[in-house]
């Protein structure tokens, strides 16, 4: 299926996929340190297993940046 | 309205010309207050392009000490400036540049209890604070109070902003919900930041503020403006409100409360 993550069109081979293998395949290291939206929706942490993604999904993963100082 | 003198009309005359200021935008603008939380990093540019855009009255909190490993960043302060209060180096540059500023300072951490006092007299307030418990807690006072923000956060090469209308765009909370489990979070201090990163940060969030005042452009509302220094990449990530948010939404919050905060980062900016 085709996604687009983070602005990018990108093909998978799966033809099912929910958001947390997505994290992983994306190699997304701490899934605690990113927000993830789908299709402009923000996604609770408890519900990426069981929210599958389809053809021409927009996701995007938005990093907790704490810093300022 | 104030009467701008032969000398402000010469100090701003590169605004003035600016089509979208004019005299009327240099006048809204020595008439703002603007608050800056954390006079670090982010918090230095900020203070010199606020204090040298004129505007009126600009408020900064920090409750740190000038410290050698911020000097890499954090302009404001020089290595004569060491162990002195952030705020009072922070005033001392920004009066430097511009005497016809009123600086308030506030040599304080943020908590609860003396948040809302603090940002009240302000109409525009910048978040250039180094924690997650800072950053939850000011756009939460924002929402309550009704006060426009600039959330900014930085790390490593990366830097991100957004522009707050409290219950108008999406809010911080919208985005980021709470702050991410103690021990997961990579602070500056334990991850790095390039110092130019900070100044690139600071100086949109000061452009930010100084659209709002003028009302030039367009704020990022409802955008979180991500860039990537070691790419150049930047990227725009449109959002909207949450209406379930835990702040901003239906059941949003009513009253304040401290987020607790990872020893590893207890300074406030």
């Amino acid at each position: 299926m085709k996604l687009i993550i983070n602005g990018e069109a990108k093909e998978f081979s799966q033809t099912k996929l929910n958001v947390e293998e997505l994290l992983v395949l994306e190699n997304v290291e701490q899934p605690d340190m990113v927000s993830v939206q789908l299709n402009d929706e923000f996604l609770k942490k408890p519900d990426y297993a069981a929210v599958f993604l389809k053809d021409d999904d927009a996701v995007n993963f938005l990093y907790f940046m704490g810093g300022g100082e | 309205m104030i009467d701008l003198n032969d000398e402000e009309l010469e100090r701003y005359s590169r605004h003035i010309i600016l089509e979208d200021v004019g005299i009327e935008g240099q006048e809204k603008i020595l008439n703002s207050k603007v608050l800056i939380i954390g006079a670090g990093g982010l918090g230095s540019p900020i203070a010199y392009y606020l204090a040298a855009a004129g505007v009126g009255e600009i408020g900064i909190v920090d409750g740190d000490v000038v410290d050698l490993s911020n000097l890499q960043r954090q302009i404001a302060h020089t290595t004569a400036d060491v162990g002195i209060p952030k705020v009072e180096s922070a005033k001392a540059k920004m009066l430097a540049v511009n005497p016809h500023v009123k600086v308030n300072i506030y040599h304080t951490m943020l908590y609860s209890g003396n948040i809302l006092e603090i940002i009240g007299p302000y109409d525009f307030i910048i978040d250039g604070t180094d924690n997650f418990a800072s950053k939850f807690l000011i756009n939460d006072a924002c929402v309550l109070l009704n006060k426009p923000l600039s959330h900014g956060g930085i790390l490593r090469f990366s830097g991100q902003t957004m522009t707050i209308k409290p219950r108008e765009s999406a809010c911080y909370a919208c985005v980021f919900d709470s702050p991410p489990p103690a021990g997961v979070v990579p602070t500056c201090s334990s991850a790095g930041i390039l110092g130019a990163v900070a100044g690139m940060l600071g100086t949109i969030q000061a452009a930010e503020a100084l659209k709002f005042i003028t009302g030039a452009g367009t704020p990022l509302y409802n955008t979180l403006l991500a860039f990537d220094a070691k790419s150049m990449l930047f990227r725009s990530v449109k959002l909207k409100r949450n209406p379930k948010c835990r702040v901003c939404g239906e059941n949003g919050i009513t009253e304040l409360r401290d987020y607790e905060q990872a020893l590893c980062e207890v300074k406030n900016a």
